[in-house]
């Protein structure tokens, strides 16, 4: 591991994104919490893995990285830069640094722009005035993909490519800056299990090549494990468990990681025999989130007078942080 | 066919037109299914697997160029009956569907109570009333709250709307209620709740299953058998203990190789190359020219052989 390797590329500071709840177009009725306090480090070249349900807070803290949404308190710096600080140009050259990859490929991609405008467009954007330069490298970037032979996919439409293929479109816009740090929000959720592994290959491999840093978002545990080195699990706004990959795997410490991982099935004809374990009820609303620990009103493992009395914090079980008063 | 058989599709055809010809949709589904059973039609998409639910439940588009086939439901031949027929006595009164996406196409302006209650009065012709009593029978069954009968699809999470829509298809006492995906836009722990609904109904309403899905590992939580379906066609129809274990047809075994896996330390592997346009899909085996055990007799249509009991459509497993 280099020097280079160890440097905080993104480091998330106590960050909350709370949006505000209006009655009547005006009068102040509360706010929707959707990322409340989360705090972590994103090294160079670093894959990390935010696993949480939907509402959990997971998009709006990957939209705010973005520099889509404001932080309400708290900061994200992107080396040495206040991303919640920028504005106007500086924040157009800001997000050349960052490349996203859309959850549902159909819907990323216009639909009257072929494949050779779509790729254009980041260049032109940010400048690369020369035609014959933006069109090497609309084709050194499909290559890199594998939409090859490259004459065969450069004047297409999106809707006369596969699913497989579309993301691979989206992907190829993402990279195509050369960025520090891709955000990819749930990039395989949408195709096919055979497409899903080679699309996530295809990242893994290009994020190796190009040593960038990515962020992987999901409710899929089961691809974790071929994507990540560390795994984040988010539940209502807050982030409850920050380890290694297989230490999250082979040892969940979160109640809540651990029916996560109950949740989900492997392929096994024994599945049809038992009924699942699972934790009762449904996530809290975010405007007004339980008292002390977010997920005491269906943890099976619940402490009384502790548990919905005061918030756990980051607490160290081995190598591994877990915000859970059992690991006091 | 055992008298134990609910469901019996033979060479089901279901082609389509269009602009560009003829789209072999569904072209040559067979599969059965006994009684308190369910079973899983897997495939990726486009492969036609829900156009073979419509199929199978007579629910078609104008478009059509070719539907032919046989399909038993406990031995009444569904094809053979006019559609006035059909519609009365079959569709929603033996054989239910919970369609793609149900749990957003509730109407938003009705009550769910009142939604669910609605295939009481138009097949049963009950009374209102009536019928809500069944529907909160219904409601207690999947799991939602009695008092939820009065509230609106909006103010539900798109588990408990998913639950509304599997009581909806169950409310008038079906013997087979076809699902087409219905956990695909869900959670992970709200889809392991669903699937825990479903396991529960099969026990105790004694009803049958068909589940559609791309998803093979939670496909595992319901199914007894499983069928596979490529480019249209039934590959693969076999136990749910053998296939988990060991699929026969190499397409269903690198299906199973491309599933991540929590538990296990495999890699998993992805199937190079497209499935085949259902324009004008090869004369051989469909599958072939994607298969790493292709040879030269793949060229030719495959036949079904029964191998133990596993009915599976390759050259290899012909002696």
């Amino acid at each position: 591991m280099t020097d280079k390797q160890r440097d905080v590329l993104l480091s998330i500071q106590d960050l909350h994104v709370w949006f505000e709840l209006r009655r009547f177009g005006f009068g102040h009725a509360g706010y929707v919490k959707a990322v409340d306090g989360v705090t972590f480090d994103l090294h160079f070249g670093e894959t990390i893995a935010i696993v949480g349900e939907s509402g959990c807070g997971k998009s709006s803290l990957m939209k705010t990285i973005l520099g889509l949404n404001k932080p309400t308190k708290g900061k994200v710096i992107f080396e040495n830069l206040d991303v919640g600080a920028l504005s106007g140009e500086a924040l157009r050259q800001y997000r050349a640094h960052i490349g996203y990859v859309q959850q549902d490929p159909f819907g990323a991609l216009a639909p009257f722009m072929n494949v050779q405008q779509i790729l254009e467009e980041p260049l032109l954007i940010n400048g690369v005035k020369d035609a014959a330069e933006r069109e090497r490298r609309v084709r050194k970037v499909m290559e890199e993909v594998k939409l090859t032979p490259v004459d065969d996919f450069l004047h297409k439409f999106p809707h006369m490519l596969s699913g497989g293929q579309q993301q691979r479109v989206v992907i190829a816009r993402a990279i195509i800056l050369e960025p520090k740090l891709v955000v990819a929000d749930e990039p395989v959720s949408m195709l096919d299990a055979s497409v899903r592994v080679e699309i996530l290959k295809l990242l893994r491999g290009l994020q190796e090549k190009y040593h960038m840093a990515v962020i992987y978002i999901t409710h899929d545990l089961s691809t974790v494990r071929y994507f990540s080195e560390r795994v984040f699990v988010m539940y209502a706004g807050n982030v409850v468990e920050k380890a290694p990959v297989n230490s999250i795997v082979h040892n969940p410490k979160h109640p809540y990681t651990a029916a996560l991982m109950d949740a989900t099935s492997d392929p096994d004809a024994n599945n049809a025999l038992t009924m699942r374990e699972l934790p009762p009820g449904e996530p809290p609303s975010l405007v007004n989130p339980p008292p002390g620990c977010r997920f005491h009103p269906r943890c099976p493992k619940r402490i009384e007078n502790l548990c919905e009395v005061e918030e756990p914090y980051d607490l160290q079980a081995d190598d591994h942080l877990v915000s859970c008063w059992l690991y006091k | 066919m055992s008298k134990d058989t609910l469901l019996r599709v033979e060479d089901l055809v279901l082609h389509f037109k269009t602009q560009k010809g003829s789209v072999r949709a569904v072209d040559g589904v067979f599969f059965d299914l006994a009684h308190k059973e369910a079973v899983v039609i897997l495939g990726e998409s486009g492969c036609g697997k829900s156009s073979l639910a419509k199929a199978i439940l007579r629910l078609l588009p104008r478009n059509i160029d070719k539907y032919s086939g046989k399909i038993y439901l406990e031995g009444d031949e569904t094809m053979a009956m006019d559609d006035e027929n059909y519609r009365q006595n079959v569709r929603w009164v033996r054989m239910s569907l919970v369609p793609q996406a149900a749990m957003n196409s509730l109407n938003p302006v009705l009550k769910v109570g009142d939604q669910v209650a609605e295939p009481m009065i138009i097949h049963h012709g009950v009374k209102k009333e009536e019928a809500l009593i069944q529907a909160a029978k219904m409601f207690q069954h999947v799991g939602v709250p009695v008092d939820f009968l009065d509230r609106y699809a909006f103010e539900l999470s798109g588990g408990m709307r998913q639950r509304v829509a599997i009581a909806m298809s169950l409310v008038t006492a079906p013997a087979l209620v076809i699902l087409d995906e219905p956990t695909s836009a869900l959670d992970v722990l709200t889809q392991a709740n669903i699937f825990n609904v479903l396991k529960r109904l099969k026990q105790e309403l004694e009803v049958s299953f068909v589940l559609i899905t791309h998803d093979i590992a939670t496909s595992s939580e319901l199914a007894d058998r499983v069928a596979v379906m490529y480019a249209g066609q039934i590959l693969e129809v076999s136990d749910a203990h053998r296939f988990f274990n060991e699929p026969l047809h190499p397409y269903s075994r690198m299906l199973m190789a491309s599933v991540p896996r929590l538990r296990a330390n495999t890699e998993p592997e992805f199937i190079t190359g497209q499935p085949p346009s259902l324009l004008d899909p090869p004369k051989g085996c469909r599958f072939a020219d994607r298969c790493p055990k292709r040879f030269a007799k793949c060229a030719e249509e495959p036949p079904v052989v029964n191998v133990d009991g596993i009915q599976v459509k390759c050259w290899l497993y012909t002696s």
